[in-house]
């Protein structure tokens, strides 16, 4: 194996907490279970990796298994990296063009390699008919830099594409135009929020129509689709006391009082949006919690006038 | 007026129609479900409500039993009931209004205190239950015991009836809540 592929294998296996180390292996599928048995998951990371590095070799992984790897770390810390999201336009083309997967992968390659001559492109399929896509660029003169790739993510029946890298931006114009040829034109599925409403005629629902009134005003605030993960927000309150009795210790006081409240979850935008249709809080929610996707800010501080 | 009396109606032949108010929808269908798969020779049904005053619009028949469900991890779900109490006549309170309390079993989720539904029920004299409704078994348990306790509001059953069931059960309770 070239020494700059040992390399890369080292590096992207160091990268991988030991905690994810086996999911992520099992999840790459290219060691296989009887050759991961051998290796001893107990010892120092070092060891471990050099272990692990060793069987790649032994089996003649190529850079391109190298890659994989990489996309299969990086779907595991998608959280970790900052994306974009592009929406394509419909291109004056056939209304009916049915999307293949395949063709795409192929044609989307081509074009990059042929306008940029070092260019490593690998694809890894995921759920809902996403591909991931890992892009690591070189110059005409150089290798590609397999340490600084762009993913782009793209669910082919939809029109958007995400994007994370911050070389990307350069190249952004060619991407685009490789995307321009496949685009789909599949409208985006319609989802209905219906409601769970029992079929046993001796449950009745008395509320029905506040029912439907919040999950007309949910899905108004929030939409239809799942929110952006978020895991906490922060509010700092600052106030003056405020009383409608005249004097007392806390009127007179100047210093504001303060308040911090904090709120986290593993995916706080949807436990939000789930309040009101479980009935643990009145529909519309308070302007203060619904405005973080509108204003993209999750801490705030809140003043007297 | 949207006040709820209990005997404003005329009874349907041997129905006995249960009201559940509560503020999460999940707790009641569930608690109706298991109801339902009770054994019962009375023809049940169970009206779900997040609230009172009950909408106008819907036709309904007498209602026997009313049973307010308040969750000790939401403050909302008690206020929903306390302001629900008002429209509910002060006949309806001679043993045909429960309170049925869950959540109590995860302490550490409780922001309502024990003794604030003590007091409540106390305040309205009527009979305050306790179960996790989120637990199966315990659901089932008391699905039996709220079955049971409709068919006597019901007048279902000969020679108990509601009031009677009421002092009963008065009776059971732990003597030092005359004390608060």
């Amino acid at each position: 194996m070239d020494e700059t592929v040992a390399e890369f294998f080292r590096r992207t296996i160091l990268k991988i907490p030991m905690t994810e180390m086996m999911t992520i292996l099992k999840a790459w599928n290219f060691l296989s279970e009887n050759q991961l048995q051998t290796v001893n998951f107990r010892q120092r990371k070092e060891s471990l990796v050099q272990d692990l590095v060793l069987l790649c070799q032994e089996k003649h992984a190529s850079l391109n298994d190298a890659a994989l790897l990489d996309i299969v770390y990086t779907q595991f810390h998608r959280h970790q990296k900052v994306w974009d999201v592009f929406q394509m336009s419909k291109g004056a083309g056939g209304d009916t063009d049915l999307f293949d997967m395949e063709q795409f992968k192929n044609s989307f390659k081509k074009i990059l390699q042929r306008a940029l001559k070092n260019v490593t492109v690998s694809f890894r399929d995921a759920e809902e008919n996403a591909v991931w896509i890992r892009i690591a660029w070189g110059t005409q003169y150089r290798k590609p830099n397999q340490y600084k790739p762009a993913y782009v993510v793209y669910y082919s029946q939809t029109p958007y594409a995400f994007t994370s890298s911050s070389q990307l931006k350069s190249n952004l114009p060619l991407l685009a135009q490789t995307f321009e040829t496949h685009n789909s034109t599949t409208p985006l599925q319609e989802r209905s929020l219906g409601l769970d409403i029992n079929m046993d005629s001796r449950i009745i629902h008395e509320n029905k129509i506040e029912k439907e009134r919040v999950q007309r005003v949910t899905q108004e605030i929030f939409g239809d689709y799942p929110q952006p993960r978020l895991e906490f927000a922060q509010y700092k309150l600052e106030t003056k006391f405020k009383s409608d009795l005249n004097g007392g210790i806390l009127a007179d006081r100047e210093e504001p009082l303060r308040c911090l409240v904090k709120f986290s979850s593993p995916h706080l935008l949807e436990a939000l949006k789930s309040l009101a249709p479980a009935g643990i809080a009145d529909a519309p929610l308070s302007p203060l919690l619904t405005c973080i996707p509108n204003k993209g800010m999750n801490y705030f501080k809140i003043r007297d006038k | 007026m949207s006040v709820l009396r209990p005997l404003d109606k005329l009874p349907g032949l041997n129905t006995a129609t249960i009201l559940l108010v509560g503020t999460e929808d999940a707790l009641l269908q569930q608690l109706a479900d298991s109801m339902l798969r009770e054994d019962c020779t009375s023809e049940l049904r169970v009206h779900l409500a997040n609230s009172l005053p009950l909408p106008s619009t819907v036709a309904r028949p007498r209602i026997d039993l009313i049973v307010f469900v308040i969750n000790l991890h939401s403050k909302h779900s008690l206020r929903k009931v306390e302001e629900s109490l008002h429209h509910v006549d002060a006949t309806f309170f001679l043993g045909k209004v429960s309170f049925l309390v869950t959540g109590a079993g995860r302490e550490s989720h409780c922001s309502i205190h024990r003794n604030t539904v003590v007091k409540l029920a106390h305040t309205y004299r009527s009979p305050l239950l306790f179960c996790d409704l989120e637990i199966e078994d315990f659901r089932a348990t008391m699905a039996q015991r709220l079955v049971r306790m409709l068919q006597i509001c019901a007048g279902h059953v000969p020679g108990v009836s509601a009031l009677s069931l009421l002092s009963l059960m008065r009776i059971s309770e732990n003597p030092s809540l005359e004390d608060l």
